[in-house]
């Protein structure tokens, strides 16, 4: 139960239940869609950028309490950033996961995102938990 | 109770035929994926590498003759495990998807054209599905699909009004891998003979379990993997009936499948040779030999009985959890029983399934047409095998019991 706790702790299952950022963006500048056709993840993107800032950010699309919420919190963590910004915290959480090292004023950036390091423990689940911070990245290089 | 721990110590445990549970404490409810290996399979392996390993059919020395022998011996072993006429209608190769794809390619590809239809259930693994539609858009032949009603299995007006005179291949699942529903074999071959159709069975998912005995059923091609029925990796069967086997062109060229190679042409082997290219898995053919002797030395009736009692049981115990959603068939199932809890995604509940040692596959199951038509991405799939007993379901439902008081909130939304 203790690993359980780890993984499926409150802020994931709140945030993969919530429709917070689970909607259309009407105003979209750009959207890309993601997909896991291992387990048949897909994960719609859309961002709202002016003058170099992300605005607005919103997703839709079906998946696992990790997909869902790992989507949900990279929203809310890269919302008001920068373009430029967003990208830096996007490599840190890939850098997380991937078990490199973080450094306290790179943990920070991450915020609620932090919460996703367990991951790294159970290789099986780290597609689940990239999936829509990859397809951020693609977007925003777009 | 007394009565109750009497009978229990009549049963055999066959766990202990299997070394990966010594010092493992696992539930492993992922046979259909691939079962686990007895002792006696990995004996047999060991044996041939030890003593009797060289290329088959290529030397004249005396241990190439043997290595040939042993292989000839496996192939008659399966002959007479599916019951077929002849040991020439085996066919060894690495999986039942290739054994699908040698009859697309070599039957499908030669013998249809525009105009004529392919049917198939929507209950098909993909490896029963994708070489058609390659097929069907080579030839321009039509793919129909038989549906499955609201329990999970084929109407008997289904077949009779999807196969007609248009179709000439049916290509049916024994018992879908999915939802465990036990097609109605002998009502499709019927039917599929009776329009002049060949028909292609899957057992993939059956042969570990039930008798097919190809002569009584009349199939004209069976597919199976050896490592779902206890058997190695890496080796599969396809039986076919000699006449369509003869007339049929070779699938995958190269060694030993031939007769004369000259510079442009080449004049190719007899059956089952005909078929198999290369320098073929020797000891792999060994290990679904023993998988054989295994399933035979406890006989079908009471590996029917073991496994049906525990899939009743676990269906039952699935069935009292109103957050449980169940995904196959009250009656005419097999060994596979697919759910969902309620708001909980199938991945999510394999990983903490996982979290208590149990071992269950979660996802679509390679049969994305079948979750799509059932209007659902992915299951959580729980599959039986003889190692299998009352205890591995006990700590199933405990674990999902545990899962759903953890996350009443989310479930109950």
């Amino acid at each position: 139960m203790e690993e359980m706790d780890q993984i499926y702790n409150e802020m994931i299952m709140e945030h993969s239940m919530s429709n917070k950022n689970r909607k259309p963006l009407e105003k979209a500048t750009s959207c890309l869609l993601g997909h896991n056709p291992n387990c048949g993840d897909e994960i719609k993107l859309e961002i709202l950028v002016k003058d170099g800032k992300i605005v607005d950010a919103a997703f839709s699309g079906h998946g696992c309490a990790i997909s869902q919420s790992s989507t949900s919190i990279m929203i809310d963590t890269i919302k008001g950033k920068t373009v430029e910004e967003a990208k830096k915290i996007i490599e840190i959480y890939l850098k997380m996961i991937k078990r490199e090292k973080l450094s306290s004023k790179e943990k920070s950036m991450l915020g609620d995102a932090r919460a996703f390091e367990n991951i790294s423990n159970m290789p099986a689940r780290v597609k689940c938990a990239v999936l829509s911070w990859h397809t951020m990245q693609d977007l925003l290089n777009k | 109770m007394k009565k109750l721990m009497g009978s229990y110590k009549m049963e055999k445990n066959f766990k202990n035929d299997f070394p990966i549970f010594k010092g493992k404490d696992i539930v492993y409810l992922d046979s259909a994926a691939t079962s686990q290996k007895p002792a006696c399979v990995l004996d047999a392996m060991r044996d041939f590498y030890k003593k009797s390993n060289a290329n088959p059919y290529r030397g004249a020395y005396g241990l190439s003759v043997e290595a040939t022998t042993v292989y000839n011996n496996a192939r008659q072993s399966v002959a007479d495990f599916l019951n077929a006429k002849e040991s020439c209608e085996i066919i060894f190769t690495k999986n039942a998807t290739e054994s699908l794809n040698l009859i697309a390619y070599s039957y499908g590809l030669s013998y249809l054209k525009k105009g004529d239809e392919i049917v198939l259930t929507i209950l098909e693994h993909h490896s029963n599905i994708v070489p058609w539609q390659k097929i069907s858009k080579q030839t321009g032949a039509k793919l129909k699909y038989l549906y499955i009603n609201k329990n999970f299995e084929i109407d008997e007006k289904e077949i009779e009004e999807k196969i007609t005179k248009k179709t000439k291949v049916v290509c049916a699942v024994s018992v879908s891998n999915v939802t465990g529903t036990v097609n109605n074999i002998d009502k499709i071959i019927k039917k599929a003979h009776s329009v002049g159709a060949v028909a292609v069975v899957d057992i993939s998912q059956s042969v570990a379990h039930s008798k097919f005995d190809v002569q009584k059923t009349n199939a004209d091609f069976v597919a199976f993997s050896a490592h779902k029925m206890y058997g190695p990796l890496g080796i599969g069967v396809l039986y076919g009936k000699k006449e369509l086997l003869e007339k049929m062109s070779p699938f995958l060229m190269g060694g030993d499948m031939i007769e004369y190679v000259y510079e442009q042409e080449t004049t190719f082997a007899e059956l089952p040779n005909k078929f198999e290219a290369g320098t073929q898995n020797v000891g792999g053919a060994v290990g679904l030999e023993a998988a054989i002797k295994y399933l035979n030395s406890i006989g079908f009736k009471e590996i029917e009985k073991h496994e049906n009692e525990l899939l009743s049981y676990a269906y039952k115990s699935l069935k009292k959890l109103p957050y449980v959603t169940i995904y196959s068939p009250e009656k005419n199932r097999s060994s596979v029983i697919s759910f969902n809890i309620k708001n909980i995604h199938p991945h999510d509940v394999s990983t903490m399934l996982d979290m208590a040692n149990i071992c269950v596959r979660a996802g679509n199951h390679c049969a994305q047409p079948l979750t799509r038509f059932l209007g659902i991405d992915s299951t959580v799939r729980i599959s039986f095998a003889l190692y299998n007993d009352k205890s591995d379901v006990d700590k199933l439902i405990l674990q999902i019991k545990n899962i759903y008081e953890k996350f009443k909130k989310y479930i109950e939304g």
